[in-house]
């Protein structure tokens, strides 16, 4: 039996992957197995192999240490080939990213990145991607023997993962990788994950000044919500690049989505799309924000953000 | 060190309107990409560091101005500029265009470095960088936020998640670029006349030996279409504090809030 095969470097994110590879598996008549690459990936692929996958390959060679995106393209190929895939789904980390495309070429095959959608359709797989820089949603059916697609981590809930039990399997494979890692070191200060925040309140360009964003931090404290920003924050360096929403960061689902100052350009509110409930802040009557939003209030946000604090607060009293 | 600046020109995502849910593209002017100003504004500064010829190359993809559209390229510093334009190739796949770009390096000839901006304005699938690096088989060094010259090599800067790297790759090798690595320097009037004496020269796919019936996308479009959102759009009026209560109070009915 063929076999569609699921790779991850965030263990988490190929636990998704198997079980919706399972589902489109059962569609497609494949069997799915999945990988684990680099030092330590054997208690990863125990958990694969849990999650339902029937086959989990797995290499600890040194050449994968810190997943380099010619390495683990090679040792991917070679697994493909070994397994009988013709479907290959990568989650579409930034390294996922850069590695499915070069797996891609090796392979022959066509590519789908930024997938956030994966459904079969008449016996074939159509992927769903943002294009235009967020405007459209491109469904798109590659025709290539093997299918490489670069999956987004949260596109697939892995609670539908089963009780499985996989046989684990340690491939001898021919990797190296000429890019040399001269540092590599843990991110100072706190790093935050969007994707799996329930509340969220995002700030934009209607903050003139940084320390103008302590009123945002003060109304997430007070809603328990992370604070996002618009790419543009972070590109003033007020803001970490981990906290951006939209097309160039983080693309959240979550209960509430409290935008502050936030105009609405289409490349930050794919971003939130997913978002459960939609409220914006902001001046402008006519921004764009509003378009989008469940509950809009029009106003200054100096004058209603500490009024929203004080009431999330009252409220909770 | 001999760069090659890869540039797509896309449609100016600002003027682009959506209209019966599909994208609206008629008459919308092309423009180079912001990733690719970055790519071309770190080849100069690499270039004032370690000398070497900078080429922009760029698959028109059915832009019939795109040699003209390449010359920002040129203002921007680039000593010449490379058009592939071949009516095959008006909308092709990565594969295809990761075909013809790794085809043009070739006859280029001298290419050490090849910079690309992480993903494209309109598509940003990330993916043609990767694909000219495997074609080549060099390395590459992906989101790269600052790029220095060692001996033979490149060293890059990057953040991957939690991490911060530095990675060094021997040259030749393919780089892609993420917009913080530094400010585009916008041309002025003495670049942008100099720039249209610069060699530019429009390649088809014969002159690169490749064939287009190879080169057909394997990749089907279904459908590309807005989404459509189903919001409530309700905005409150009053107060700075009425307004806050009132949305308190649709916090706790719908959930959000209260325990």
């Amino acid at each position: 039996m063929a076999v569609l095969l699921v790779y991850s470097e965030k263990v988490e994110t190929a636990r998704e992957l198997v079980a919706g590879g399972k589902q489109l598996g059962v569609a497609l008549g494949l069997g799915v197995s999945a990988v684990a690459l680099g030092p330590g990936a054997g208690a990863a692929a125990s958990s694969l192999a849990a999650a339902g996958a029937d086959t989990v390959y797995v290499s600890e060679d040194a050449a994968f240490e810190g997943w380099p995106a010619d390495a683990v393209a090679a040792g991917l190929a070679q697994i493909a080939e070994l397994a009988g895939a013709s479907v290959v789904l990568v989650g579409s980390t930034r390294r996922g990213k850069e590695t499915a495309p070069r797996l891609a070429q090796k392979l022959g095959a066509g590519c789908v990145s930024d997938v956030n959608s994966l459904v079969t359709e008449g016996g074939e797989l159509v992927a769903g991607r943002y294009a235009f820089g967020g405007a459209t949603v491109a469904r798109e059916k590659l025709g290539t023997a093997v299918k490489v697609f670069a999956v987004m981590p949260k596109t697939f809930d892995s609670e539908g993962a089963c009780a499985g039990a996989g046989t684990v399997e340690t491939p001898t494979l021919d990797v190296s990788s000429s890019v040399r890692v001269v540092d590599r070191r843990a991110k100072e200060g706190d790093h935050v994950n969007l994707d799996a925040a329930p509340r969220i309140v995002g700030v934009g360009r209607g903050f003139n000044a940084r320390e103008d964003l302590a009123l945002g931090d003060q109304l997430a404290a007070a809603l328990e919500a992370v604070v996002g920003c618009t790419k543009s924050l972070a590109d003033f360096e007020w803001l970490g690049e981990d906290r951006i929403i939209g097309l160039s960061g983080a693309k959240t689902a979550p209960d509430l989505y409290m935008s502050v100052g936030v105009s609405g350009q289409i490349q930050h509110t794919v971003g939130v799309a997913g978002a459960k409930l939609i409220a914006a802040v902001n001046k402008d009557k006519e921004a764009p924000i509003f378009a989008m939003a469940d509950y809009g209030i029009v106003g200054d946000l100096f004058e209603v953000v500490p009024a929203l604090t004080a009431a999330v607060k009252a409220a909770k009293q | 060190m001999d760069i090659v600046v890869c540039v797509k020109t896309n449609p100016d995502l600002q003027l682009v309107r959506v209209k019966n849910r599909e994208a609206v593209l008629d008459g919308v002017p092309f423009k180079i990409g912001d990733l690719e100003k970055n790519a071309l504004e770190a080849a100069v500064a690499l270039r004032t560091a370690a000398g070497g010829k900078i080429t922009a190359l760029c698959l028109a993809e059915g832009n019939r101005k795109a040699a003209e559209d390449i010359k920002v390229a040129l203002a921007m510093g680039a000593d010449e500029a490379v058009v592939i334009d071949d009516p095959a190739l008006a909308a092709p796949d990565q594969a295809a265009v990761a075909a013809a770009l790794a085809a043009a390096v070739k006859k280029i000839g001298t290419c050490d470095l090849l910079l690309f901006g992480e993903g494209s304005t309109d598509n940003y699938s990330g993916q043609v960088g990767a694909r000219v690096a495997e074609i080549l088989g060099v390395p590459q060094i992906g989101y790269a936020r600052k790029i220095e010259a060692v001996d033979g090599a490149v060293r890059c800067e990057r953040s991957m998640d939690d991490m911060l790297e530095t990675l060094e790759a021997p040259l030749p090798a393919v780089v892609t670029v993420v917009s913080e690595i530094n400010e585009p320097t916008i041309p002025g009037l003495m670049q942008i006349m100099k720039a249209k004496s610069k060699p530019l020269q429009v390649w088809s796919l014969a002159d690169l030996g490749l064939d287009a019936a190879r080169l057909a996308p394997t990749r089907e479009i279904v459908s590309n279409l807005a989404e459509e959102q189903d919001r409530k759009h309700i905005l409150f009026d009053g107060s700075a504090a009425e307004q806050a209560d009132a949305f308190v109070n649709v916090l706790i009915k719908e959930g959000v809030l209260g325990r």
